[in-house]
């Protein structure tokens, strides 16, 4: 095998690990919009990071910490909002892509390879980009693993969790601006158009095989890896861009996954 | 009147300029149970959330006894269905660390009847032991005020009448104080101490026959009901001063030694 593809195997897998079961919380909480929002604002942070000469990923980091900061804090206000949570997630998904785009047009004499960043640029990963990604993988998985069991019951019932103590409100901030990291993490596997697949279909096809909310998350790490291994594979054999070889692999994993609890 | 557990007054609550509850008072002392009744929209629940530190109100007081443990049944649980988890770890979430294991869950699930869900995934389980095993997850912390919203949703009429009896059981052994919310007035008025007719504001208040005799609750819910009610009071262990209140009377002491084992 050649030495961009152990790489780019190994830079998968790093995001597939952590995305697995934070794209858990995604599917239980019904996050996935939020998720979408978070790839569809991006490719302003990516916009920002050209125009302000800072590396794109720390720009999508910034952009995604304040969608998630715009929204985790949103419940101070519940009592006199009008508009649903939804509603705030549409206009921010498209308002921030809007500007993505707008800010795209800025650059203008900046080159650079939007599809890259769009689709992914897997293959084109250095040792360098391998212990970014191992170093984030490794916070987040700490901090998850931290608030793992608090956002577990705020997740099954929030106002029983508050009634027992549990600061729910931090630990769901703590958790969007994880997810945010993740997303940063991610662009660079499957692009930001494609981000929301890494966390949410691995996690879809573990819930036919799991009982507990571990086993499902565990699971969800694997079929990412999977996801990962069978995607690069298609694109190396078929030639195929390699982003989406990864998600097309963990539709068939899920597929797989539906067809085996029927015949259970 | 026993200790009092907690005690809210004047609470005040509107949502976007609509007030939903005006001067809003309830007590719970200890042992006593007391059901908070009204139509729909009566600012029942709201009351009962303000009480639980849920919901802040725009004016009022929340007093509570130093340390007070409160167990709380939700009206219902919305629990995706992708979340794979039984009976048993769901229970887990309301416990420390290091009670897990000591049999404590098995202990509360018999206590409410519902030890053969135990390892069910939660989903999966009827409506009726739903309800119980919500009441077990209450009772896990040893609570001094157990908060119940609507406890008997979804149960059908022999169920209700069984749980209302579970409730009344677990206060008697336990001596925990009960804070209920309730829409359907029979079953509740034979299963409690003292009631609390809301109606946006507070309509009436006292012994359950007392309350049924008032004007202000005659009016709300109809001569027919307020007559079909007393027929339910007959237990008379204890007396009442003007207001309802219990005055002497069967107010038992427990000790409170529960075996977890």
């Amino acid at each position: 095998m050649d030495d961009f593809l152990i790489r780019a195997l190994l830079a998968g897998c790093a995001v597939a690990l952590v995305a697995g079961p934070l794209g858990a919380f995604v599917v239980w909480r019904r996050m996935a919009y939020f998720g979408a929002t978070l790839s569809h604002a991006s490719l302003l942070g990516i916009a920002l990071g050209l125009l302000l000469g800072i590396k794109p990923t720390l720009g999508v980091l910034a952009v995604c910490i304040v969608v998630a900061l715009l929204m985790g804090l949103r419940h101070r206000s519940i009592k006199t909002e009008m508009l649903s949570e939804d509603t705030m997630l549409g206009i921010l998904a498209h308002g921030t892509l809007a500007l993505g785009l707008v800010a795209v047009a800025f650059l203008g004499d900046v080159r650079f390879d939007l599809n890259a960043y769009l689709f992914g640029d897997i293959l084109a990963v250095t040792t360098g980009d391998l212990y970014g990604l191992y170093l984030g993988g490794v916070v987040v998985a700490t901090i998850l693993a931290f608030i793992w069991r608090p956002l577990l019951s705020a997740t099954v019932d929030e106002e029983l969790a508050i009634v027992e103590g549990i600061p729910v409100h931090i630990h769901r901030l703590v958790y969007m601006l994880v997810l945010a990291g993740v997303v940063a993490l991610a662009m660079k596997v499957v692009g930001i158009l494609l981000v929301t697949s890494l966390l949410i279909i691995p996690a879809a096809a573990a819930r036919q095989l799991s009982t507990t909310p571990e086993q499902m998350g565990a699971l969800a790490a694997l079929c990412g890896c999977l996801s990962i291994a069978g995607g690069l594979w298609g694109s190396a054999t078929y030639d195929t861009p390699s982003g989406p070889s990864i998600v097309v692999a963990s539709l068939v994993l899920f597929v797989a996954s539906r067809l085996f609890r029927r015949s259970v | 009147m026993s200790e009092a557990l907690i005690e809210a007054t004047g609470i005040d609550v509107s949502f976007s300029g609509r007030q939903v509850l005006k001067a809003g008072e309830a007590r719970v002392g200890v042992g006593e149970i007391v059901t908070l009744i009204g139509p729909n929209g009566a600012g029942k629940t709201t009351m009962a959330r303000v009480m639980l530190g849920l919901l802040k109100p725009d004016r009022g007081d929340v007093k509570r006894r130093a340390d007070l443990r409160i167990g709380y049944m939700p009206q219902r649980l919305n629990i995706d269905p992708a979340l794979p988890i039984s009976v048993k770890r769901f229970l887990s979430l309301g416990l420390s660390r290091s009670d897990m294991g000591h049999g404590l869950r098995h202990a509360v699930l018999k206590e409410t009847g519902v030890d053969h869900v135990a390892d069910s995934p939660i989903q999966r389980i009827s409506g009726g032991e739903m309800q119980r095993v919500l009441l077990a997850r209450a009772l896990l912390r040893n609570p001094d005020l157990l908060v119940l919203d609507e406890p008997v949703q979804g149960v059908d009429l022999g169920g209700q009448a069984e749980l209302y009896a579970l409730i009344r059981g677990i206060r008697d052994q336990r001596g925990c104080g009960v804070l209920m919310v309730s829409h359907d007035l029979h079953m509740v008025m034979a299963a409690t101490d003292h009631v609390i007719c809301l109606n946006r504001h507070v309509c009436c208040a006292g012994h359950p026959e007392t309350v049924s005799r008032h004007p202000e609750f005659v009016a709300l819910f109809g001569e027919a009901v307020a007559a079909e009610l007393s027929i339910y009071q007959h237990d008379h262990d204890h007396e009442h001063d003007v207001h309802g209140n219990v005055i002497s009377g069967h107010r038992h002491h427990h000790d409170h030694e529960h075996d977890h084992g």
